[in-house]
């Protein structure tokens, strides 16, 4: 069948498009005070910052120095047993820039939580190697892609760059256009990869 | 522990001591190596036949898909998860369609989601027609390779029909689907799903009771539930060490809810658990085929959603259960037209990271088979 820029010949796409859905107010975090949210609050007090719920989903907005515990707690008292990710986000404008993300699931519960922490740049992360031993490759990722470096982790390499490549590139400073030209030069023999 | 007698003298040898009185030797399978399905160096610590250490590495086709997705609108990034797990595009799309829907809010209509989900379990088959095929190829069989990818054939061509495309579809759109079924569409898939059916007895009549298969996998690439769980790791490995947790059953999304479907699993653990948990799962997705295609009802296929694509602030997680797990996609917005963070959750990688807890302690050639066993896909690990 033939098919233009206008979709299918058969049934063209614009005359298939649904009632456009009615103006809803700009959708913001709200503030989540479930069962879990009320547990933590109970157990860290003012270490939980924030507990707020986006989407249907919800997150809890921890200090650094707590996150281990509030991720220790959850796992062993509130049935959060997997991992599902362990991720980060830079921020470069803000004091505190690299944000850690661990998103747990509990199966019993059938539910998400995730757990968020700021930390300063180089700043150590403690490890949760030691409650998930699938965090080990998580967390050289995020090492390896944000220069976050993990306290007490086993084996702190990079994992998805080579060895010995300089800058860390999900980074928000590093250019999607840049490399370690020394590396190129060094390992590949060519001025650019480019 | 193994019926075979030839496990059983390792177990009795104590590491260095070895009836060969061999040394330790290194061993490096790939990274350019027919049986790690792609660009997968795996370094291997042997003593003898005997696996003592194994280490991965990996990120030779790291391509900074996560960050080429911070310089595309939303829209233009759907075409690059296509690229992340190639033998099951459709999942990947679907999985990013769906968590930018859930950033916007956007109700997809009833049709487009019975359409994604046709689309989306012809592919489950296709993928694990290549696993199937490659899979059964690393262990010495040829001639399942060339049943599978037969069979996989008519399912492309239902894709290429369908959308253009065969392997990298990008067929489904922010909102819904781009495009409608053909004339005949509902007609052609009911004959797979006919047609498969038989086809699926006949890899079973060829592989499940061939005595070298079952050397092959019974006992091999053990892993328990306990550690399936403290690795991440889910989808068909998980299944096959006995828990029955899946996507679509526990948090349905595109109307799973509607259809009925088992979930298959397995109980050793083993290699030989997983394959049979992956070929029931074939099954399954022919059953959920037929009542979509079925229950296929009229109406628009794509939501009205803005031409510029600008959510508002904030942050979702979503997954999807691919063909090779938990595919989740956590999306970060500031409230612009390009996204802030992308990350995807490849199912893949963390599968990937149990090789070394699956590996060690077997022989040098089960490590094919375990790697088969994973079902990675290394654009996917590697992204």
């Amino acid at each position: 069948m033939p098919e233009g820029p206008e979709g299918n010949v058969a049934n063209p796409v614009p005359e298939k498009t649904a009632a456009p859905a009615a103006a809803a107010p700009k959708p913001a975090p709200t503030p989540w005070d479930g069962e879990c949210a009320q547990k933590m609050r109970s157990l860290f007090g003012s270490g939980i910052r924030d507990s707020l719920t986006f989407a249907g989903q919800n997150y809890l907005i921890v200090d650094r120095s707590i996150c281990h515990d509030v991720l220790r707690s959850l796992y062993q008292d509130s049935g959060f047993t997997s991992l599902t990710d362990l991720t980060a986000v830079h921020y470069p404008k803000d004091e505190l820039p690299i944000e850690i993300i661990w998103i747990l699931y509990s199966m019993s519960r059938n539910e998400h939580v995730r757990i968020k922490a700021r930390f300063g740049d180089g700043e150590a992360v403690p490890t949760s190697t030691d409650l998930w031993a699938g965090a080990n490759w998580l967390e050289r990722e995020v090492y390896d892609m944000f220069g976050a470096s993990f306290t007490g982790h086993p084996d702190l390499r990079r994992i998805l760059m080579p060895e010995g490549w300089a800058g860390h590139p999900l980074r928000k400073d590093y250019d999607a256009h840049k490399q370690d030209e020394n590396w190129v030069r060094a390992n590949i023999g060519i001025e650019s990869g480019q | 522990m193994s019926d075979n007698q030839f496990y059983d003298s390792l177990e009795e040898v104590e590491p260095g001591h070895t009836f060969l009185d061999s040394n330790e030797m290194v061993l490096n399978m790939g990274p350019q190596h027919p049986s790690t399905h792609g660009v997968l160096r795996v370094i291997l610590k042997l003593d003898g036949e005997k696996v003592n250490g194994i280490e991965c590495v990996i990120g030779y086709l790291h391509r900074g898909i996560e960050k080429l997705a911070e310089h595309r609108t939303w829209a233009q990034f759907a075409p690059f998860v296509d690229r992340l797990d190639y033998t099951a595009a459709v999942s990947n799309n679907l999985g990013y369609c769906l968590a930018v829907e859930k950033l916007l809010g956007v109700e997809v209509p009833k049709r487009a989601q019975y359409l994604r989900v046709i689309v989306t379990e012809l592919c489950r088959l296709a993928s694990h027609q290549v696993w199937l095929g490659t899979h059964v190829l690393d262990i010495g069989a040829v001639t399942p390779l060339f049943y599978a990818f037969r069979d996989r054939e008519a399912i492309l061509n239902v894709f290429e029909k369908y959308c253009g495309a065969r392997l990298t579809t990008h067929s489904f759109r922010i909102g819904g689907c781009r495009y409608d079924a053909y004339p005949g569409f509902a007609q052609e898939v009911l004959h797979i799903c006919e047609d498969l059916g038989p086809k699926i007895d006949e890899y079973r009549d060829l592989i499940t009771g061939n005595r070298i298969w079952l050397q092959r996998t019974k006992n091999v690439g053990h892993i328990s539930a306990e550690d399936c769980i403290a690795y991440g790791i889910t989808g068909p490995v998980l299944r096959g060490s006995g828990v029955q947790w899946d996507v679509r059953k526990a948090q349905p999304y595109s109307s799973y809810e509607d259809f009925e479907f088992d979930i298959p699993i397995g109980s050793a653990g083993d290699t030989f658990d997983r394959y049979l948990v992956r070929i029931e799962e074939m099954r399954q997705s022919i059953r959920i085929i037929r009542q979509a295609v079925e229950g296929l009802m009229e109406g628009p296929i794509i939501a009205r959603v803005p031409k510029v694509i600008k959510p508002p602030v904030g942050e979702v997680y979503h997954s999807i259960e691919a063909p090779k797990g938990e595919l989740g996609y956590f999306l970060v917005s500031d409230g612009t037209t390009q996204p802030y963070r992308v990350r995807v959750r490849p199912p893949s990688f963390i599968n990937l990271q149990a090789l070394q807890k699956m590996a060690t302690g077997s022989l040098v050639a089960d490590v094919v088979a375990i790697i088969g066993t994973l079902d990675i896909v290394l654009g996917e690990v590697d992204r």
